[in-house]
């Protein structure tokens, strides 16, 4: 507990209520939306000074103070780290499928809507394997593709990406000290309202890209991350009306193509077997779906993916 | 002693404004910020609200907020595309559109954003951005045609969408 002042002298406050005004009465004529009354300028002009005050001191300090503004260019640059690895699979049909099922798994998620949206596609390699990029930028393997044999499994595997991305466990593998760093530029920027050290915000950029991409193509996730994916995973499809027990397939079939001391999912994830004991368990609790799926559901995706 | 009277009415007037402002005022957080009808993705979009848009909740129900657009409609949006704090501002947003300076530009989205991009983009050339760019907006997906996934699918969007 921090002790009030006990005298304040009164002109001081209204000093601090005029710079407020002035603040926010400034932030409104040059804004776009047209707020009007009194009530909206002084309430915005109080949440003005306050966000001054708040970037005067550390303004970032863990992955939950990151906007999702900034966690959409994060992803971006995650993103394009990977695909300069990884050539995307020109398929426009598969893609097209892998987005419209995506897009509808994610409405259905703990986190529907994300700054820049959900976006897919399949990465043209064989090794079996799939990132989940902060914001919702997916990327999945036609070597992990090839291991579904229904839309249901697919859509587990879609699920569990959007899992790490709904749980932001991207964000969590940054370094604390790069939340330093930030920290430590913005309040710059509060202090003097004049914005602008690019060139060290670039920097902190580039490593805080790197603590991720490293995370998502060398070290994986944490076991625990895994198995929280996994359990969103099954909980996204029961919501939509799939079989839950789809991403067990998947597990059955990664067990018997991933080779142990392998370099892709097999050195970034813990073993499939594991795995679907979890998520078993996560089943149990899950309704599982009401009737048998249409013909539709599987023609369209041999329709997209059989020749994957 | 009446100015400071009045000073005191002035800032109790103030501080019972912001408060009232805080308790029913948020922010769209995300790039397209989708108001529909009724609670759920599948009924008829009504507006698309930028980012930073200031929106006063009216009401709520499960994971949606219930908000107030211009000319008196009225719509739903989940709240996952809200935030009670505020979003950057519009101000330094609308400067940085009109070719504001670089200094400028940075208060539009604190921290890393569009800018920051770029700059980093320039000492990286190896990255894969035409690529990133082109996933983004090469396969888009219409409410309707995800309306029709779901309906020939057998499946259906929980109403409220998750949690």
């Amino acid at each position: 507990m921090r002790a009030l002042p006990t005298k304040r002298p009164l002109w001081r406050g209204l000093g601090v209520i005029a710079a407020f005004l002035v603040l926010g009465f400034a932030a409104s004529n040059a804004g776009a939306l047209n707020l009007g009354d009194l009530l909206n300028n002084a309430g915005k002009a109080v949440e003005v000074g306050k966000s001054a005050f708040k970037a005067g001191k550390a303004a970032v300090r863990a992955a939950e103070d990151i906007t999702p503004e900034q966690e959409y260019y994060i992803g971006r640059a995650v993103a394009a780290s990977i695909l300069a690895k990884y050539r995307p699979w020109q398929n426009q049909e598969a893609n097209q499928y892998l987005n419209l099922l995506g897009q509808t798994l994610a409405l259905a998620s703990s986190k529907p809507q994300t700054y820049g949206g959900y976006h897919f596609l399949v990465l043209d390699s064989e090794e079996i394997n799939a990132f989940g990029c902060p914001g919702g930028l997916i990327l999945v393997t036609r070597g992990l593709l090839r291991c579904c044999r229904t839309e249901d499994q697919v859509a587990a595997v879609l699920a569990h990406e959007i899992g790490h991305v709904a749980l932001q466990h991207g964000l969590g593998a940054i370094k604390q000290s790069r939340f330093l760093e930030l920290g430590k530029v913005l309040a710059v920027e509060g202090a003097h309202h004049a914005g602008g050290n690019v060139a060290a915000l670039t920097s902190t950029f580039g490593g805080t890209v790197g603590d991720i991409t490293q995370t998502l193509l060398v070290n994986g996730y944490s076991r625990s991350q895994e198995a929280a994916a996994d359990k969103a995973s099954a909980q996204n499809l029961g919501a939509l009306g799939y079989d839950p027990k789809a991403l067990i397939q998947v597990l059955e079939v990664m067990k018997t193509r991933l080779k142990p001391g392998g370099l892709d999912f097999a050195k970034t994830h813990p073993d499939p077997a594991d795995r679907i004991e979890e998520v078993q368990e996560t089943c149990g609790l899950l309704a599982p779906p009401q009737a048998s799926p249409p013909p539709a559901r599987q023609a369209r995706y041999l329709a997209a993916l059989q020749g994957v | 002693m009446q100015g400071k009277r009045w000073v005191l009415v002035m800032v109790l007037v103030l501080g019972a404004a912001a408060l009232a402002w805080a308790a029913e005022t948020m922010s769209v957080q995300v790039k397209e910020g989708r108001v529909y009808a009724k609670p759920s993705f599948l009924s008829k979009l009504q507006a698309t609200l930028p980012y930073g848009a200031q929106l006063q909740v009216e009401g709520e129900q499960g994971a949606w907020r219930q908000v107030g657009l211009s000319g008196g409609l009225q719509g739903w949006i989940h709240v996952s595309a809200l935030t009670e704090k505020q979003v950057s501002l519009q101000a330094g947003r609308e400067r940085a559109a009109s070719g504001a300076s670089s200094e400028e530009m940075s208060l539009a989205g604190k921290g890393f954003n569009k800018q920051v991009e770029n700059s980093y983009r320039s000492s990286n050339q190896g990255l894969n951005y035409a690529a990133v760019d082109n996933m983004e907006r090469g396969y888009p997906v219409t409410p309707e045609q995800v309306d029709k996934f779901v309906q020939a699918g057998g499946l259906h969007v929980t109403e409220g969408g998750g949690q």
